[in-house]
């Protein structure tokens, strides 16, 4: 009965493709301290992967943003799956000229930002006018909540994940907003997310058995996307968690890839 | 492949009781085709069981197990604070008991001599050992061991396979700590599906010394396998770190119990 079982589930990581699969949550170029693998076209086509919304790893700590975005762009260019979302940090001067570039020179439509590694908080001022620049320019904000379990982190870059409390309120003022919410755990969306409905979420960091299927019962389905983390995470994880929960066809396409195409 | 999971515990699933928790947790690894499971504590967390708390712990996988003894396979939960009673739940448990391994956590880093006599009769019941090990950046509990607290127990029993839990969790640190140990196996369960852990597991220890778990149900079997599933190591290592490397260890415990697995 036992080796029955197993067979059964036999078809691993096999199912991501029929009509599409976007992930929501890649990174691009070198990490700050471990070497990752790349993501390139083979890497996107062995899974099945019909689109992926890439940012650069370089952004966690590089000033010079216009470059990063430009050599973002640049990597992008090894494959028509990959979409480039550029990164604005709204502590350095002059951040409005990084939002202008990615949209007028690089066309992009998601912008990705690490308000921890940047060291603000939801409700600095910098990040309120950057959140009021976007939705006037109907961009997707994703807002990573932590990279890296504090407990593995470098002792040099101790980093808590975003306090995103303030998110609720913030959203209600601000209706026309659009969020993601990149990397949040099962507790963050509890104490800080529910309620919020303009504010989508992905996968990565959803964790426990059945966690996907979890999440949606107290988080609709329309806002919550396919998000792998990868290269930092194994890209597999987030395949597998769709497998473990049990989903209607409904619910999985949505996170598949439906509601990440509405959003773009 | 042949899956067995070498961690999992009583929670975050659904069920009232022991043995409904367990069948949920053997629902979901059927998705993803994991074919046993072994199971210790969580019906109730308990960093530092009283006496009473461990025989409460070990009760409730008794129960659970009465039910799936073809999934899952019991490890009995022992504090190093409480000799004498871990030592009389080894023989109630696993001498005269169905469970096959021992689970130590985090009530006493196991540095301390004082665990040596629950060391020593377990390695004469041929239980598989597992100790629980994180290095973490922030801050270990007062009775958490790092993978250097079990270095030193793994050379006070040269003989002795013992499981390094979680790799220590910041795995770059543990898998460097006990690579020199040849009786230190590392699990893969409990941490974040961070690239590069397998491979380098597999390159600094040898394929022979890695096993797979979850750590389910706070974590998903599905991020943990990920761990294996997404690595860049050849299949017959795969399979080794999925089965054949737990099965070797607990062979000859199930053996001498008649159970064939």
């Amino acid at each position: 009965m036992a080796q029955s079982a197993a067979l059964a589930a036999a078809p691993l990581i096999a199912a991501e493709t029929a009509a599409g699969l976007i992930d929501c949550n890649v990174h691009l170029g070198a990490h700050p301290v471990r070497l990752l693998r790349e993501i390139d076209e083979s890497f996107l086509a062995r899974r099945e992967i019909s689109e992926a919304w890439a940012a650069s790893h370089e952004a966690l700590l590089h000033r010079d943003m216009a470059a990063v975005n430009a050599r973002l762009v640049k990597r992008c260019e090894v494959s028509p799956r990959l979409r480039a979302v550029g990164c604005v940090n709204p502590r350095l001067p002059a951040w409005e000229d990084d939002l202008k570039r990615c949209v007028e020179l690089h066309g992009m439509k998601a912008i990705r930002l690490y308000p921890n590694h940047h060291d603000y908080t939801l409700t600095d001022t910098a990040f309120l006018k950057l959140l009021e620049s976007a939705t006037k320019q109907n961009l997707l904000l994703q807002v990573v909540a932590q990279m890296e379990d504090q407990r593995t982190q470098s002792p040099l870059m101790k980093l808590p994940p975003v306090d995103l409390k303030p998110m609720g309120t913030l959203m209600k003022k601000m209706p026309e907003a659009r969020v993601m919410v990149l990397n949040a755990n099962a507790a963050m969306i509890t104490t800080a997310l529910l309620g919020c409905t303009n504010v989508w979420l992905d996968i990565a960091m959803i964790e426990g058995v059945g966690g996907v299927e979890n999440t949606l019962k107290s988080w609709p389905a329309d806002k919550l996307c396919f998000g792998s983390h990868a290269p930092f995470f194994y890209w597999e994880s987030a395949s597998l968690k769709m497998q473990e929960s049990v989903l209607t066809d409904e619910q999985s396409n949505a996170i598949r890839y439906l509601n990440a195409r509405a959003l773009l | 492949m042949r899956i067995w999971d070498l961690h999992c515990h009583l929670s975050g699933v659904a069920g009232l009781t022991p043995e409904e928790r367990l069948s949920s947790l053997i629902r979901y690894a059927d998705r993803v085709g994991i074919e046993r499971l072994c199971v210790y504590m969580g019906m109730k967390w308990s960093q530092d069981p009283s006496p009473d708390d461990l025989v409460k712990q070990n009760d409730d996988v008794l129960r659970a197990l009465e039910k799936h003894r073809d999934r899952a396979f019991g490890f009995v939960y022992l504090s190093a604070k409480h000799v004498e009673r871990s030592l009389s739940e080894l023989e109630r448990c696993v001498a005269n008991g169905p469970m096959v391994g021992v689970k130590l956590w985090v009530a006493q880093r196991c540095d301390d001599p004082k665990i040596d006599p629950i060391i020593t009769r377990a390695a004469e019941l041929k239980a598989v050992i597992f100790q629980h090990t994180w290095f973490k950046t922030t801050e270990n509990y007062p009775g958490e061991s790092t993978p250097d607290d079990i270095v030193a127990l793994a050379q006070r029993f040269p003989q002795v396979p013992i499981i390094c839990g979680h790799t220590g969790g910041t795995w770059e640190l543990g898998i460097r700590a006990i690579r020199e140990h040849k009786n230190l196996f590392a699990d893969l369960a409990g941490s974040d599906p961070t690239w590069g852990i397998t491979e380098m597991a597999v390159r600094e220890l040898g394929a022979d010394r890695v096993i797979y778990g979850s750590d389910s149900g706070g974590r998903s079997f599905a991020s943990q396998l990920a761990k294996v599933h997404g690595a860049a190591i050849r299949d017959a290592d795969k399979q080794k770190i999925f089965c054949d490397n737990l099965r070797g260890l607990m062979l000859p415990i199930l053996k001498a119990k008649g159970i064939q697995a």
